[in-house]
């Protein structure tokens, strides 16, 4: 459905993307603050002063940036995508789910946060048993849970009414995609939702004596895994649906955008072991199977690279481009609503890579705990993903606040997405070559007493440590132009949906035939998950008691 | 659905490519015996882990020729035994398990590096060919100490 | 232009993807190459 130019975004809903999107910021510069300390305690730069410990830091760090950051923003930005395509504007019920579910997991994230800084929750947001936090902690993480559920029961039912009113016509794009997203979080969050409130709640109330360390895991990473495709899908979405706008194209095709993230639903969760390889207790054999299902979920980002480039490409030739790479030159590299997001692509390039290496089975053990997992996940999310989200940002907060992205703010952009890549190639970089080496992650400074091996990873520390700074420099200037852009000069922003090609061809209604990829998602976990599940509920070994450990 | 003829060909190299990855892996776990580590469920009660045979006294046993078992136990903040002397070329069968959380054993420059889990051991065999003073650390968040849990393993 | 519209749609359609098809191509023989790196390291160690 088309909007006349001058209609802009809808006013209610544009106060409930915008809070939490300015949310989500918050958190990143809280979460920020607390990376660019740890980078410099582990580079040797400096020292805690007494009342906050290290691994305190990198609990609010993982739980800020990891779970708040992110799942603030997809679901500001999918509520917005939902609002602009599916009528203009959220029905009352959808906006007052999404009210509920903000208010309710802001409450989750501040009860974390004093629980954190109380250092009584200093087990990493991991939170791997037996150590056991206050339970407040997991009371939290359940409210964080339960209400980015009332958001997506909102987003559902803002979907099913356009169905509903439209019968018999293919769903908007990026609506499709915010429904296969919140799709895979609900079925995602239930295993750690299952751990969450039927073990350590209760364990850590002491209402139940021992927990079973093996499930917990288990369950924690069947959600751990699909997590990463929660913070990845909104960014494709992004790729597909509005780039091809800001550069002047078309969507590739409707019907293998559709397709990839259908694969994504059915590949995404049955696949948590291949975080697990290294553990006793999960008989090699399902290890290996996970692994398999692991090597298909690569298969739709294979295709969303293709479709990428092919935008990219068609764009550039409908413009006159000519060779092999000239549509390459022809991108709008110097608009930064492209510029970021493109950047964030080019790093998925060795991020991906550096995960198909990481799920090869027995290959996982050349890099398990080391500073190389660190460094690929800050290439994935905190770059690919994160620069995108800045990407969508640096459009979205003028075009829902009916304020103008200057040419002015439109350098600034860029000059702090080009800052945060090179801090990050610093970075993770460095995390990737010392990860070989053997640094271990999620471990304070040392150099385990002087150990030749430890003494040469020294170097690489002050690199990442350099890289946090550049980071943080970067986070400030975002800072800086999130409140400008908050005051920038009144005036029509465009939230930019591109149109679908008709080269691609029609698209299978089946795609959008969601209890059927439901119902093959679920047979695929119960087929990867079933039997080495029951073999861990059935062993009657003890379970461990509560450990405080810091 | 349409799918233009050069993006067919690169999902089949694509594919294949991935088809080659597993099968290179799968051979190697499953013929060649390289696999992650853990090959036979094997728990343990964790409150009892200091009374329980053979952890009940951790050591470094010789079972063959050039071939030692290593019963050893991960507690916050180290290991025991806390020192090992291996003879060059012994292959070590290391069985492993906690007295309270998860831990991690990572011999970097190596490919020992496994999760140590109360609960259960943990099993992963290494051939020591090089000669020298092994960091052995723990890559597992445990608690305050934890970039204090750590020692070395002597190969000579 | 008579030209062009000789072109069979399917011709025209492979000439607009070449520099797609070899950016992924590259894509490939990046995660190929550096799949292998590990792969060696880890035998190398084992």
């Amino acid at each position: 459905m088309t909007q006349t130019a001058e209609q802009g975004f809808d006013r209610k809903d544009s106060r409930l993307v915008l809070a939490h999107i300015l949310f989500a910021f918050a958190s990143l510069l809280l979460g920020g603050f607390a990376g660019l300390l740890q980078g410099m305690v582990r580079g040797g730069v400096i020292t805690l002063p007494a009342g906050i410990g290290y691994y305190q830091l990198l609990t609010a760090h993982g739980v800020l940036m990891a779970l708040v950051f992110t799942t603030y923003f997809i679901i500001g930005f999918l509520y917005s995508g939902l609002s602009k395509t599916c009528g203009g504007k959220l029905l009352p019920a959808a906006s007052k789910l999404g009210w509920i579910g903000f208010i309710l997991m802001a409450v989750g994230t501040v009860i974390a946060t004093i629980v954190i800084l109380l250092n009584q929750a200093t087990v990493l947001y991991t939170f791997y048993a037996p150590m056991k936090a206050s339970p407040w902690f997991y009371i939290a993480l359940a409210l964080v849970v339960v209400g980015s559920w009332v958001s997506g029961f909102g987003m559902f039912y803002q979907y099913r009414s356009w169905r509903k009113s439209n019968p018999g016509k293919l769903s908007p794009l990026f609506a499709f995609m915010a429904v296969g997203t919140m799709i895979l979080w609900l079925i995602a969050t239930l295993g750690v939702a299952a751990t969450v409130l039927v073990q350590f709640i209760p364990w850590s109330f002491g209402w139940v004596d021992t927990i079973d360390v093996m499930v917990s895991r288990t369950l924690f990473w069947y959600f751990g895994h699909p997590l990463v495709y929660f913070w990845l899908l909104p960014a494709y979405a992004c790729w597909y649906v509005i780039i091809p706008k800001i550069i002047g194209g078309k969507v590739f095709s409707d019907a293998l955008a559709r397709l990839a993230f259908i694969l994504f639903l059915l590949f995404s969760i049955p696949v948590g072991f291949h975080h697990q390889l290294m553990e006793p207790g999960i008989s090699p054999v399902w290890k290996y199977i996970q692994v398999i299902l692991t090597f298909m979920v690569i298969v739709p980002s294979l295709m969303t690279a293709f479709s990428i480039f092919g935008t990219f490409e068609t764009a550039g030739r409908a413009k006159g481009a000519k060779g092999l790479f000239g549509w390459f030159k022809m991108l709008p590299w110097k608009d930064v609503r492209f510029f970021a997001p493109m950047l964030g692509m080019l790093a998925f390039i060795p991020g991906g890579a550096g995960g198909i290496i990481n799920a090869s089975h027995q290959l996982n053990g050349a890099i398990h705990n080391t500073l190389w997992v660190t460094g690929h996940f800050h290439l994935t999310v905190a770059t690919t993903v994160a620069l995108t989200f800045f990407g969508i940002s640096y459009w979205l907060i003028p075009a829902i606040t009916n304020r103008v992205l200057t040419p002015k703010l439109n350098r600034l952009g860029i000059i702090q997405t080009i800052i945060w890549a090179v801090g990050m190639l610093f970075m993770s970089g460095s995390m990737h070559t010392v990860g070989l080496f053997g640094s271990p992650r999620r471990t304070a400074y040392t150099t385990y007493q002087d150990h030749p091996d430890a003494v040469l990873w020294m170097p690489y520390h002050v690199a990442m440590a350099v890289g946090g700074v550049i980071l943080f420099i970067s986070l400030l200037l975002l800072a800086y132009n999130v409140v400008a852009l908050l005051r920038s000069p009144k005036g029509y922003t465009e939230y930019p949906i591109a149109e679908a090609s008709e080269e691609a061809g029609t698209t299978p209604r089946i795609l959008e035939r969601w209890g059927v990829w439901i119902g093959i998602a679920v047979a695929l976990i119960l087929f990867a998950y079933t039997i080495p599940f029951l073999d861990m509920l059935n062993d009657p070994t003890p379970g461990s008691k509560p450990w405080v450990t810091w | 659905m349409h799918l233009h003829r050069l993006e067919k060909i690169w999902l089949v190299f694509g594919i294949s490519m991935l088809v080659v990855f597993l099968c290179v892996i799968g051979v190697a776990a499953f013929a060649l015996g390289m696999q992650p580590p853990s090959g036979h469920s094997h728990s343990i009660d964790p409150q009892k882990v200091n009374e329980t045979p053979p952890f009940d006294n951790p050591r470094l046993e010789q079972i063959g020729e050039n071939e030692y078992n290593a019963y050893m136990v991960a507690y916050v903040f180290g290991y025991s035994p806390a020192k090992m002397e291996i003879p060059l070329g012994a292959t070590v069968h290391f069985q492993i398990t906690s007295s309270d959380v998860v831990h991690g054993f990572e011999i970097p420059g190596t490919n020992v590096n496994l999760m140590v889990v109360p609960g259960e051991v943990n099993h992963y065999t290494h051939t020591f060919t090089e000669p020298g003073e092994f960091l052995l650390l723990c890559n597992e968040y445990c608690g305050a100490g934890h970039e204090y849990m750590a020692t070395t393993i002597t190969v000579k | 232009m008579v030209k062009d519209n000789k072109q069979s749609p399917k011709q025209q359609d492979e000439q607009s993807l070449k520099g797609t098809f070899v950016s992924v191509m590259l894509l490939g023989g990046f995660i190929a190459l550096s799949w292998l790196g590990i792969f060696i390291l880890f035998v190398s160690r084992g």
